[in-house]
């Protein structure tokens, strides 16, 4: 290296990580009204705030813009400092940033207007599409070159989960949606019927693979080991964690089609691998919450461990109950209720957004030259509302949705049905609401957060930091 | 079902790339130490601040404004 002093690209940083607090309120608001229209019917005004075109507003904006904005704050950051290099790319960095944000706000137009392509979690137009893979293949080229130009040989575990959801999810949006435009604002999917099922839910389920667990796993590998002052438990582990899972991942998409008219045997495939897949999940989950073997003590007072390791039990939870509910007979039971929102959302608040709140509150004080948040008794106040509104959210959906399973299979003596469809629906009115607290609880957390974010950023100096190097390096 | 003519070729290729990358990863020692990187990973950026005008402040003033 030259004699000038290289120093971190934080900047994009700072940019992404400010924008996961705000998606993040965004898409939980969202989400909050549509929770509220299934209890007060009177909420679904006019057709741009009808439940379903909303309702893909709040999955685009959670996972893609609140998730995405966390993911590229974190692997901008951990890609950085493990690799002892600046940010590789030059203007693709800030093409990322601004290209990633222009596309939640065109989604966030279109959704409402009904301009959508109709495939679940990939509901955004052509034109669209086309920026996503630009965008994409931009962060793909800028994560990569970083780990090209690294001044260690060691690629760091948590880079290779970031790495992996990067290339899993170009190549997932490339399948899934080819499509045929028609006009500026619609296209029709290449493939039709059961085919186009089938290449939806392989889409579908490896999103959730490695859009919310891979690339959170890599912010899990690099933010636990940081918060905690610990390695991560095994570092073996996690490098046997991370080839077994991405080698088993590809194939558990067809449960979400049990039951249709995608071959029986496809359908078993799919159930068999989402059985194996509670072996790596597990595995990741245990290495991650032992890394406090020894230090549990640490978790008593500081509440960013608090979230990371309460996302951890969330995830072992969910990679639980996930297998459970892709075997045959319990989704005879379980399909199309409410336990499916019920276990997507114990990942979701539980797992991914826990995890992303940690590694945000881990950044913020580091990103605006702080020593720590403005109020870290507003970060366990946060960590104890998240939480309440979570297991609200999860136990007030399981009772919902064995309710309606129960409800939905009862026969008379007879033979006739012994309900109606929309006495599950009467039935399930208080658990809605609850569910509804539940995602109140969980949206005041982010407004505290929020606030404790403003506070934290006002009169700091973000200066960039100089490229640290690397430790133990013998010259 | 004629997506799976598009969906076995591309994980068979998938798997053969991620088996390259872990046999280069095998062989360029990628996995000679693993448990040094565990603990590198611990000293790779500055402490923050020690002192600065952040440190306690929201619980001052939380205190404070319990007082009044």
């Amino acid at each position: 290296m030259s004699g000038t002093q290289t120093t971190y690209n934080d900047k994009v940083v700072r940019q992404f990580a400010v924008m996961t607090v705000i998606w993040g309120i965004v898409g939980m608001l969202v989400g909050v009204i549509i929770a509220a229209q299934l209890v007060w019917p009177e909420l679904n005004i006019g057709p741009w705030l009808h439940f379903g075109r909303l309702r893909p507003l709040h999955t685009n904006a959670v996972i893609f813009a609140f998730g995405g904005c966390a993911l590229f704050a974190t692997s901008y950051w951990c890609v950085q400092r493990t690799s002892h290099a600046r940010l590789w790319g030059g203007p693709l960095v800030p093409f990322t940033f601004w290209g990633w944000q222009i596309i939640i706000v065109l989604a966030a137009i279109t959704l409402p207007l009904g301009i959508t392509s109709g495939k679940e979690y990939a509901e955004l137009e052509w034109p669209i599409d086309l920026l996503i893979t630009a965008v994409w293949v931009s962060y793909a080229l800028v994560f990569f070159g970083t780990i090209a130009v690294r001044k260690v040989s060691h690629i760091y575990v948590a880079n290779w989960f970031f790495g992996a959801f990067i290339i899993a999810v170009a190549l997932l949006h490339i399948v899934n949606s080819m499509e045929m435009p028609v006009s500026l604002t619609k296209s029709y999917s290449m493939y039709s019927g059961v085919q186009d099922a089938m290449i939806q839910w392989w889409y579908g389920h490896n999103a959730v693979g490695f859009f919310l667990t891979a690339g959170f796993l890599g912010m899990m590998y690099y933010f636990v080991p940081k918060q905690a002052g610990r390695p991560v438990y095994s570092y073996r582990l996690s490098v046997v964690h991370f080839w077994a899972l991405i080698f088993t991942y590809m194939w558990a998409g067809p449960h979400h089609l049990h039951y249709t008219a995608l071959p029986d045997w496809t359908q078993s495939v799919g159930m068999v691998f989402s059985l194996i897949l509670l072996a790596p999940s597990w595995g990741g989950m245990i290495n991650g919450i032992m890394t406090l073997s020894g230090a549990w003590h640490k978790l008593r007072d500081d509440p960013i461990l608090k979230f990371l390791i309460t996302s951890l039990s969330f995830y072992g939870m969910s990679t639980f109950e996930g297998p459970m509910m892709s075997i045959k007979t319990v989704n005879a039971l379980s399909h199309y209720t409410d336990w499916t929102v019920g276990h997507v959302h114990s990942g979701a608040l539980g797992w991914v957004a826990m995890v992303s709140i940690g590694s945000i509150y881990y950044l913020l004080p580091r990103l605006f030259g702080k020593s720590e948040m403005y109020s870290t008794s507003l970060v366990t106040a946060h960590f104890w509302i998240a939480t309440i509104g979570t297991v609200l959210y999860i136990a007030s959906m399981w009772i919902a949705g064995v309710m309606q399973g129960l409800m939905w299979r009862a026969v008379n003596t007879d033979g006739t049905l012994a309900y109606s469809f929309v006495e599950s629906v009467k039935g399930s009115y208080p658990f809605w609401a609850i569910r509804w607290l539940g995602g109140v609880l969980f949206l005041t957390g982010m407004l505290i957060m929020a606030y404790n974010m403003f506070k934290t950023m006002a009169g700091g100096k973000t200066q960039d930091m100089p490229v640290v190097a690397p430790a133990g390096h013998h010259a | 079902m004629e997506s799976i003519y598009l969906l076995i070729p591309i994980s068979v290729l998938l798997v053969f790339g991620i088996a390259l990358a872990f046999w280069w990863s095998v062989r360029s020692g990628q996995f000679d130490d693993l448990e040094g990187p565990g603990f590198r990973v611990l000293m790779d950026d500055q402490p923050p601040p020690a002192v600065d005008a952040n440190k306690g402040k929201g619980e001052a003033n939380a205190a404070k404004a319990e007082e009044v």
